[in-house]
């Protein structure tokens, strides 16, 4: 019965995002460079220091924030990535993944605020990021890529969307879970709203905020195979490539570094919270 | 006394709802708070609250949960948004205050104590009794001497480094009093402040409270569910029930008039003798003796024999209390000594006298066991009169005769 009663909605979708690229190319070029530069910044940085130092750094990090334990598994692990051949490809995805985490935090969490201190505002929030969530990437890869064009920069981009709800909305709840009666009392005392903020809801909506930034850190390494797909570098292109010829072995390689590279963030991003 | 009201709060009123201005209409047209929130759903948190509150006193308001006091103190600061009606603290309404204005008054000139502490869980002991002052932008020596300062007033030195979870309740309250005290305010508001910590604790924060009212005289705004923490601490009491002040004045009044049957079932099996005390019912019905002026043992005996009483009282020539003499002593001591001029020779030697403020109970042994009324005096030594055994038990027989009429009456009304 729907033969001829089609809403042509994927041609009108067509027809905005084309007419986007047109009219607002320059928005989107701006968006892109702020990006662009934190990108490449830590990417050649990463890649020039010499390897061993990027480790002790990682280990001398993993041992601040949690022990001497966590320091020396991060070491080996970080060795054994090297030792699979996959350096260079995993510092990349390590400045990836940096770059689309600092974006999330410096957006995310003044948005996780605003939606902590307004019903309305996370009413309003909180549908887009279920879409953002739950949208299949490759449903969003097209468009990206017809505004930013292939490569790293476009995969960060994805990567951002995809990355930025968690931090968002354990921003949002941990502001939430401070004790209405603690606001009250600096209230009470004299503190403005910005007073409030600072030293009562951030203060302790920390440990909350920073889990939801190591969450923010797990999805962003999730994406970096997908974001392979739009002709971002890093560890995923060992995977893309393996897939597509076959090279199972070169495959298990990429996803293995990823795993690792996966497991040292967690837990030293993890021990940070805790610290707390 | 509008010259030393404090605090005047005329026509208040709070309704939490969608559209107090209805509400608002509604209780002007007499509905009552059940039959407002049936039609429209909205609470009537505080219905047209009148009082004022004197400088340096402890005001009480008393009432159980959801009678609106913690509503009505929230006010004061404008933690809560009044819906109409006027706060004036010193001359100014606090309704009226722009943002600035209203966060520079809670700065400087109220603190508050909250029922659960409301301590910052990140911050020391320290810090958090130096909270106001940092707020404020103390420079950081004037805000740790401060904090200091008032952690030693509350008995808490050497625990400026923990933490409030390292603390016991009623620790974690001291703070929370250090945290008010800081900042030096004129008015200090009480939320319950002591309903959380156990029995024993909430009495020894009560005496501190007076201890540290003795020296600074604070006017303290204090909520409390409880009669007996009421009449401990509270110089005058205001009674609330369902959004309503029902009734205000000093225990004594209270108790001796209550205002309506919610009033009479707070006072239920409370002791008079508790709350009345021998200022209240001391009379001035005996001669007294100016020492410097009647000098003369015979002149005072005369002076006795005239007035037809047995004792009299002697006073310096401020009226500070010196001794009790009795006809007979006076006789005694004419005949020890003829040329005698002293009348210290015939003070009674159990002659002593009683505080103004010592409750009936206290004073009932002084009263039972003398021969003659006994003597009061204020905290100045100075004489205000005396209590005898027909006035002590006539008063006595009085209220249990108003406490009985109010059981009687309660018991109907159930």
């Amino acid at each position: 019965m729907f033969e001829d009663k089609v809403i042509p909605l994927d041609v009108w979708v067509s027809q905005f995002v084309d007419w986007l690229v047109d009219n607002y190319r320059h928005v989107f070029q701006a968006i892109k460079w702020p990006i662009e530069q934190t990108l490449n910044g830590f990417d050649t940085g990463l890649n020039a220091l010499p390897p061993l130092l990027v480790i002790v750094l990682i280990a001398v990090a993993a041992w601040r924030f949690s022990g001497i334990s966590l320091a020396i598994f991060s070491m080996i692990t970080m060795t054994l990535i090297g030792l699979l051949g996959l350096w260079g490809e995993s510092m990349t995805t390590l400045a990836m993944v940096l770059s689309a985490v600092i974006f999330c935090a410096i957006v995310g969490i003044p948005l996780g605020i605003v939606a902590g201190r307004s019903d309305r505002f996370e009413a309003w929030i909180r549908p887009a990021l279920d879409a953002m969530q739950t949208t299949p990437a490759f449903v969003y890869l097209v468009p990206i890529v017809m505004l930013f064009s292939v490569g790293n920069v476009a995969g960060v981009l994805a990567t951002i969307i995809f990355s930025i709800p968690p931090i968002i909305r354990l921003t949002s709840l941990g502001i939430r879970q401070v004790h209405p009666e603690l606001v009250e009392a600096a209230q009470a005392f004299g503190a403005t709203n910005w007073q409030v903020l600072r030293r009562v809801q951030v203060p302790l909506a920390m440990p909350t905020i920073l889990a939801g930034l190591n969450q923010t850190i797990m999805m962003a390494l999730s994406m970096v195979v997908i974001a392979a797909l739009i002709g971002a570098g890093g560890l995923g292109s060992p995977v893309m490539l393996g897939l597509n010829t076959l090279d199972i072995g070169r495959a298990v390689i990429g996803g293995l570094a990823i795993v690792l590279m996966a497991i040292v963030l967690d837990r030293i991003t993890q021990s940070m919270a805790q610290k707390r | 006394m509008e010259s030393d009201a404090k605090i005047v709060v005329r026509n208040l009123y709070k309704i939490f709802g969608s559209d107090p201005e209805q509400a608002l209409e509604l209780l002007a047209k007499g509905l009552e708070k059940a039959e407002i929130f049936e039609k429209t759903g909205m609470t009537v948190g505080v219905n047209n609250a009148n009082f004022e509150i004197h400088a340096g006193e402890i005001f009480v308001i008393m009432g159980l949960s959801g009678s609106g006091k913690s509503t009505i103190v929230r006010m004061l600061n404008r933690l809560i948004e009044p819906t109409s009606g006027q706060v004036i603290v010193d001359g100014k309404d606090v309704v009226q205050m722009s943002q600035d204005e209203l966060v520079k008054f809670r700065l400087h000139n109220m603190s508050m104590v909250f029922q659960s502490f409301a301590l910052m869980p990140h911050l020391t002991v320290l810090e958090n009794a130096a909270f106001g002052l940092e707020l404020a932008g103390a420079d950081k020596a004037k805000q740790r001497e401060r904090a200091m300062e008032a952690l030693a007033q509350v008995g808490l030195e050497g625990w400026e480094d923990s933490y409030p979870a390292q603390l016991s309740g009623g620790m974690q309250q001291r703070v929370g009093l250090a945290r008010g005290l800081a900042v030096d305010p004129d008015i200090l508001l009480m939320d319950e402040a002591f309903s959380a910590l156990d029995p024993l604790i909430r009495t020894e924060m009560q005496d501190e409270l007076l201890k540290l009212q003795e020296s600074d005289q604070r006017t303290i705004v204090f909520i409390s569910h409880d009669l007996d923490e009421a009449l401990r601490i509270g110089d005058r009491i205001a009674i609330m029930e369902g959004g309503r002040v029902v009734q205000v004045g000093t225990p004594e009044e209270i108790l001796q008039n209550p205002e309506d049957d919610y009033v009479r079932a707070f006072f239920r099996g409370v002791d008079p003798t508790n709350v009345i005390s021998a200022g209240d019912i001391v009379r001035d019905t005996h001669p007294t003796i100016i020492k410097t002026k009647v000098g003369s043992l015979r002149a005072a005996h005369e002076l006795l024999s005239s007035s037809e009483r047995d004792h009299g009282y002697v006073l310096d020539a401020k009226h500070r209390f010196l001794g009790v003499v009795s006809s007979e002593s006076l006789r005694h001591a004419i005949e020890s000594s003829p040329k005698g001029s002293a009348i210290d020779m015939a003070y009674l030697p159990e002659g002593v006298a009683v505080r103004a403020d010592a409750s009936m109970q206290d004073i009932l042994p002084e009263v039972a066991s003398k021969a003659w009324p006994v003597p009061v005096v204020d905290e100045n030594n100075v004489y205000k009169g005396v209590v005898s055994k027909n006035r002590f038990l006539r008063t006595l027989h009085r209220t249990e005769e108003q406490m009985e009429a109010n059981r009687q009456h309660q018991d109907s009304a159930a």
